[in-house]
């Protein structure tokens, strides 16, 4: 089964070939890893997508947790999350296909963020599934080239909590 | 004051109580051996190899429960050093390797005696710095010794490029570390130990499995009062010997592929197995799916990451194994009494049913080729009194060795159990005589995994340490030919080595004493005279070449179908062989 692991590391040389290293070694899947400093720039916040049953579930962020340099690991499947992707694609556009190519980005909220004579840049953020679609739908018109970001996710937070936290905000 | 990173690297060992390092020098550690050339207070072993420095510092760790330290050069002193990092970091051995490394500037640059220190020794340390400044220097290595000793114990590096062995910086050695991603887990959970107090004056037919852990957390005598306490039989891990008394009547030995026909039945058949700081390796489950079938699994282990990764646990406590056995004892102290001892009398008899059915066996003839069970029973019988330290390189030598050298106490056992690092037992013994200098210091080698790591002789014969080794000499790599026997229908591809060197007169060449036991009649005399020798002794001791290790599982076999004896086909095979067998009528000296 897909989990979604959400890794608070420290923000330092060597870090994420630590964690990589851990998967690669152990046999461990990879579907996709993203990484980037946190609002504490001393740490970085690592989404990583995995499969495996329970045991190797278990395994992987027991062994995440051993790593000397790993402060946090979440297993987001443990309860509710949101998650997103970012996709950059470039697709070709022949005269007669550019208002088609439009008409598609506008169906996903897409953007056009390049755009020469031949070809227009998208991009498109949203689940794995719509990512998907886009592609499926855009191939047809000739993709140039595509590029994801990997998953980044967070945990839903609960109704109650979130208005708690507001408050506690607002008094500060 | 400002010292030189070399002058901070010292100082801090000091601070950290380190009397010896075992070392070898090269272009960029010059500075920091130029330093330790002019102190006293640390001892400088050097070694012939990295890979001897590396095991040697192991050897020290597992005698004295302490750091090992070993420093090496950049390039081919880190690549030869990473046997030993493996090999330690599989079997949780504390110990910091310090290497030297291009100078900063010059990093990446494919320099000369340039390695990626840091990505080759990743997968297999504990951790691993680089020091880029030497103002990091101090609590660097501070961090280092922590890592190492606390939680599950392991190998840590430290690469110190030349620049920072030679910049300044104002040295102060912090005293506390801490380290925010780092928090190993000391106490159990309490609910959890209660639980397994429960389950533990309830069941009938409980086991102890105790491993390596047993002895880094120095829980052997709360391991002792919990047995006799709860009337419990004992079964020890390759890297648990000496956790228990071997000659306890408690004690069924050691269980796993190798082990005794009474310690595999007893985990097969138990309803409770307790492991304390083992791991359920698989050289111990065999097949996973049959493995102790009717049993409830409690696991006491600091690293949860040992816990349910192979088999499946019932009651987990995440703790060091001292302070958990304690909370463990303080429960079990005010509810045991009689009942467990009357309640555990069926699985006592039959406990001793299969301790006479299968006891360990071998026959020698007196004047037939000596058998190498023999000659550790004999070392064994003459040198218990003397509370010796006893390394062992890795093969059929090594099983005999854990079968027949009941150790009494902890920290007297020397062995490669997870990696399996043939060579490992002879620097290990040399890193154990460097700690303890006055004690006898034993290694049981083969004839094969000696000359892995023979060069060290030298060391031994300059740094006088009077190691005595027992090379059990069947000119095979008796434990493939073993397998090669039993499941590749007898053809020795790469297993005979036909000769061997002449161990006596290499013994000689290097400086030392070497001699040879060449019939069972001769082996007291030569072993006694080797234990009387203050001086490094190869003991050289032709054996019957086709002996086996049993009883063994075969790899991915049941626990409970051991092979016991070599099979018909294989002992025709052997009759022909050209040694003379025993015969029934032969005088047995030992069965």
């Amino acid at each position: 089964m897909e989990h979604i692991i959400s890794i608070t590391v420290e923000n330092k040389f060597g870090s994420l070939s630590r964690v990589a290293g851990l998967f690669s070694g152990r046999g461990f899947n990879i579907e996709s890893l993203s990484v980037a400093p946190t609002l504490d720039p001393s740490m970085s916040q690592m989404t990583i997508v995995t499969s495996g049953d329970d045991r190797i579930i278990e395994q992987i962020v027991k062994q995440l947790n051993k790593l000397i340099d790993v402060i946090k690991v979440v297993d987001l499947n443990e309860s509710d999350f949101v998650s997103r992707e970012t996709a950059l694609i470039k697709v070709h556009t022949r005269p007669e296909d550019r208002a088609e190519a439009l008409r598609i980005a506008d169906i996903f909220r897409a953007n056009v963020i390049d755009s020469t004579p031949a070809t227009y840049t998208i991009e498109v953020t949203g689940d794995p599934h719509k990512i998907e679609a886009i592609i499926n739908l855009l191939q047809p018109l000739g993709i140039k080239e595509l590029t994801r970001t990997g998953r980044v996710a967070v945990a839903r937070e609960s109704i109650r909590s979130t208005s708690l936290q507001t408050k506690k905000v607002a008094r500060e | 004051m400002k010292l030189t990173g070399a002058e901070i690297l010292i100082e801090c060992l000091k601070r950290e109580g380190v009397k010896t390092v075992f070392a070898l020098p090269g272009g960029v550690v010059l500075k920091i051996f130029d330093m330790l050339h002019q102190q006293k207070d640390i001892e400088v072993v050097l070694t012939r190899h990295e890979q001897g420095a590396g095991h040697m510092a192991e050897g020290y760790a597992k005698a004295t429960g302490k750091a090992g330290v070993c420093l090496v050069t950049s390039g081919p002193g880190m690549t030869n050093v990473i046997t030993a990092l493996a090999d330690a970091y599989m079997d949780s051995v504390p110990m910091v390797c310090f290497t030297g490394q291009v100078p900063t500037s010059l990093i990446g640059n494919d320099a000369f005696q340039e390695a990626d220190n840091i990505g080759l020794s990743r997968p297999c340390t504990k951790y691993n710095f680089l020091v880029k400044n030497v103002a990091d220097l101090a609590t660097t290595i501070k961090e280092a010794f922590y890592i190492a000793t606390t939680g599950r114990p392991g190998p840590v590096l430290v690469d110190i490029p030349k620049d920072v062995s030679m910049d300044k910086a104002e040295f102060t050695y912090p005293s506390s570390v801490a380290i925010r991603s780092y928090n190993p887990v000391y106490e159990g959970n309490k609910w959890q130990i209660k639980q397994a107090a429960e389950a533990m004056t309830k069941a009938k037919k409980p086991i102890l499995y105790v491993g390596g852990g047993v002895i880094f957390s120095g829980a052997s005598h709360e391991l002792l009062e919990l047995a006799e306490l709860t009337h419990m039989p004992v079964d020890m891990t390759l890297m648990g010997l000496g956790a228990f008394p071997g000659e306890h009547p408690q004690s069924l030995g050691m269980l796993g592929m190798h082990g005794t026909y009474c310690a595999n039945m007893a985990m097969h058949y138990s309803d409770l197995v307790v492991a304390i700081g083992a791991r359920f390796d698989d050289r111990v489950t065999g097949k996973v799916s049959e493995f102790c079938p009717h049993a409830k699994v409690i696991h006491i282990d600091i690293d949860p990451t040992s816990i349910r990764k192979n088999v499946n646990v019932d009651i987990p406590i995440v703790g060091d194994c001292k302070t958990v056995l304690r909370e463990l004892l303080q429960i079990l102290r005010a509810t045991v009494n009689g009942d467990q001892r009357e309640l555990r009398k069926p699985w006592w008899n039959q406990l001793h049913e299969w301790q006479q059915a299968n006891p360990l066996a071998y026959q020698q003839a007196a004047d037939g080729p000596t058998k190498p069970q023999y000659v550790i029973k004999r070392l064994y019988e003459l040198t218990k009194d003397l509370d010796p330290i006893v390394s062992t390189d890795v093969g059929q030598h090594q099983m005999w060795a854990a079968q027949y050298f009941k150790l009494a106490k902890p920290n007297r056992w020397l062995t490669s159990g997870g990696l399996g690092t043939m060579g490992f037992g002879f620097p290990a013994a040399m890193g154990a005589q460097a700690a303890f200098p006055g004690r006898l210091v034993l290694c049981i080698a083969g004839d094969g995994s000696i000359q892995m790591n023979m060069q060290e002789m030298a060391t031994a014969v300059v740094h006088k340490l009077p190691v005595k080794i027992i090379v059990l000499n069947n000119r095979f790599h008796g434990m493939v030919r073993q397998w090669q026997d039993l499941f590749y229908e007898g053809r020795y591809a790469s297993s005979d080595l036909e000769t061997t060197p002449d161990f006596v007169k290499l013994a000689e060449a290097y400086g030392a004493v070497g001699l040879r036991a060449s019939k069972p009649s001769e082996i007291d005399d030569v072993l006694k005279e080797a234990i009387a020798v203050n001086k490094p002794v190869i003991v050289d001791v032709p054996t019957y070449r086709y002996e086996n290790v049993y009883p063994m599982i075969p790899a991915g076999g049941c626990n409970h179908e051991m092979i016991l004896e070599d099979p018909p086909a294989l002992k025709n095979k052997q009759a022909g062989s050209g040694q003379v067998m025993p015969k029934d009528s032969d005088t047995i000296l030992t069965a």
